[in-house]
């Protein structure tokens, strides 16, 4: 057999799974998905000695309209986000990222809560929280507490969640009156992780000029970065391809230190951030002109 | 207690036991293959209530309550005629080891059924989590337009 021994429990409820996650502390780890802790088990970098499987929990399986804007259960599967009428209307951005996750037989098991918990800095979803400001509902055996994107990803494979802690919800807020998303990537093929991609949000004034910009990338550090110098090349200014292009280059020489990997080049990564971000944002504006909100009428691709 | 391609089975496993372990060395289902036990491959893909999944990515006891379809399941066991799929795939000489072809044809199916016409952009983007060795994918696209729209394969 591939994974070392284990515990197995699969509650029916968060209250079980926070409580046996309570008894066990350090030794035990919760299973979402398991399409990125099973491989580890597989491969025993991984050893949890007590698995507390979430899969039982309905209670947390949900996409709700909150307000104008979501809320997500940690324990809804990729595949239901990306099926999601709800989720393109209210949050376009994540139904354009949903398809570049891995693979749909992927999909069909590997959870939101999964995903963000594991905190790939190639993964997909990170980057969609972060540019659009999602809070972080993290509950434990004591209590729970809210935590917004800026503070969750704290670095490689690494979260604000204490052991014993889980993520039980993401709640995305609306965006204003005239805003636009685009999401983009590059991958050696389709399904693989990124090589490099861009989550991008923008909301213009009523004369047209940016009031507000959020650009987050993935695959560049050790977790999801805000392109801050980048937002600040556009605040203010009214959108034009020269705009993107300046934005573009000012996140790719001021807001990100890519490393070098097999995959690609820290100097390759460096000019995937560049025209990345600049057809990101030119993407955007666009959206966010034709706008009022109708954005999921706007095809992907 | 989990169904596989119709029948129940009731076994008391361990929990490390991967679906596509039991699936083999419990039923005997050799159909389902294991290449890379790390989800890239999709050699492993079955069907879980429907939809495909990777067998290597589970543990046998998550599908306890759950119905699984093997590739033994679209020919009625093993015994019966061959899914319109697994034809096409024969006419258009779709595999060559076939090492590859259980994990695609359970990739294909529910695929086919949410795109009973996909193009060959749909096609290829729906066999990307499937690695094969031998055939260059080419026959195994024109397999997929055959059992879709009747297409034969073309002159070589
Ligand atoms: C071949 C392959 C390709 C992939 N490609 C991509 C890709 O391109 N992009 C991408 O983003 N991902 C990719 N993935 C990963 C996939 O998206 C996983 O589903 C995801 O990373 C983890 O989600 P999961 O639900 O499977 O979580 P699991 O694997 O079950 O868990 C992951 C980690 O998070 C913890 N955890 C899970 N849920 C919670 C919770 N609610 N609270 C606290 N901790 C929790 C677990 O203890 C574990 O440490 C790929 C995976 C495979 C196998
Ligand atoms: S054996 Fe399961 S994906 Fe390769
Ligand atoms: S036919 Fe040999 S791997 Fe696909």
């Amino acid at each position: 057999m591939k994974p070392a021994r284990f515990d197995y429990f699969a509650p029916g409820t968060v209250d079980e799974a926070l409580a046996l996650l309570a008894e066990h502390g350090d030794q035990a780890k919760p299973l979402a998905g398991g399409q990125s802790l099973i491989p580890a088990m597989n491969f025993r970098l991984a050893r949890p000695q007590v698995l507390v499987d979430l899969n039982q929990v309905a209670a947390l399986s949900y996409i709700r309209a909150n307000g104008s804007g979501l809320a997500i259960g940690a324990m809804t599967r990729q595949r239901a986000v990306e099926r999601s009428d709800l989720v393109a209307r209210a949050a376009p951005l994540l139904a354009e990222a949903m398809p570049s996750i891995a693979h749909p037989q992927i999909r069909n098991r590997g959870t939101v809560g999964g995903s963000l918990a594991h905190a790939d800095p190639s993964a997909e979803l990170p980057a969609v929280a972060l540019a659009l400001e999602t809070r972080f509902r993290a509950k434990s055996a004591t209590g729970e507490r809210w935590i917004p994107a800026g503070e969750f990803f704290k670095g490689m494979l690494e979260t604000a969640l204490e052991p014993g802690e889980l993520l039980v919800e993401i709640a995305i807020p609306p965006l204003p009156a005239r805003s636009g998303t685009a999401f983009l990537e590059m991958a050696r093929r389709h399904g693989d992780y990124a090589l490099v991609g861009v989550a991008a949000v923008v909301t213009l004034e009523a004369n047209g000029r940016c009031q507000a910009a959020r650009v987050a990338l993935l695959s560049v550090g050790d977790g999801p970065v805000l392109a801050s110098e980048a937002a600040t090349v556009l605040a203010g200014q009214a959108p034009s391809a020269e705009l993107a292009r300046a934005a573009g280059e000012r996140a790719a020489s001021r807001d990100v230190d890519p490393p070098s990997d097999i995959h690609a080049s820290a100097a390759y990564r460096r000019r995937l951030v560049a025209v990345l971000t600049r057809r990101a944002l030119e993407r955007a504006f666009e959206r966010a002109e034709k706008g009022s909100g109708e954005q999921g009428a706007v095809p992907s691709g | 207690m989990v169904t596989v391609n119709g029948a129940r089975y009731e076994r008391t496993v361990e929990p490390r036991l991967l679906l596509s372990d039991f699936l083999r060395n419990e039923l005997g289902l050799t159909g389902t293959h294991v290449g890379c036990e790390h989800g890239v491959c999709g050699a492993c893909t079955v069907l879980l209530d429907g939809e495909a999944v990777r067998s290597c990515l589970m543990f046998a006891v998550q599908a306890d309550g759950h119905a699984v379809t093997t590739v033994e399941g679209l020919t009625d066991g093993g015994g019966g005629p061959l899914h319109p799929l697994q034809a096409a795939f024969h006419e258009a000489h779709g595999l060559q080891c076939g090492f590859c072809t259980p994990g695609i044809l359970m990739t294909l199916v529910p695929f086919l059924r949410d795109h009973p016409h996909p193009d060959e952009r749909e096609i290829r983007e729906a066999l990307s989590g499937n690695l094969c060795r031998c055939t260059g994918y080419q026959n195994i696209v024109a397999a997929v337009r055959l059992a879709s729209d009747g297409i034969p394969t073309p002159d070589r």
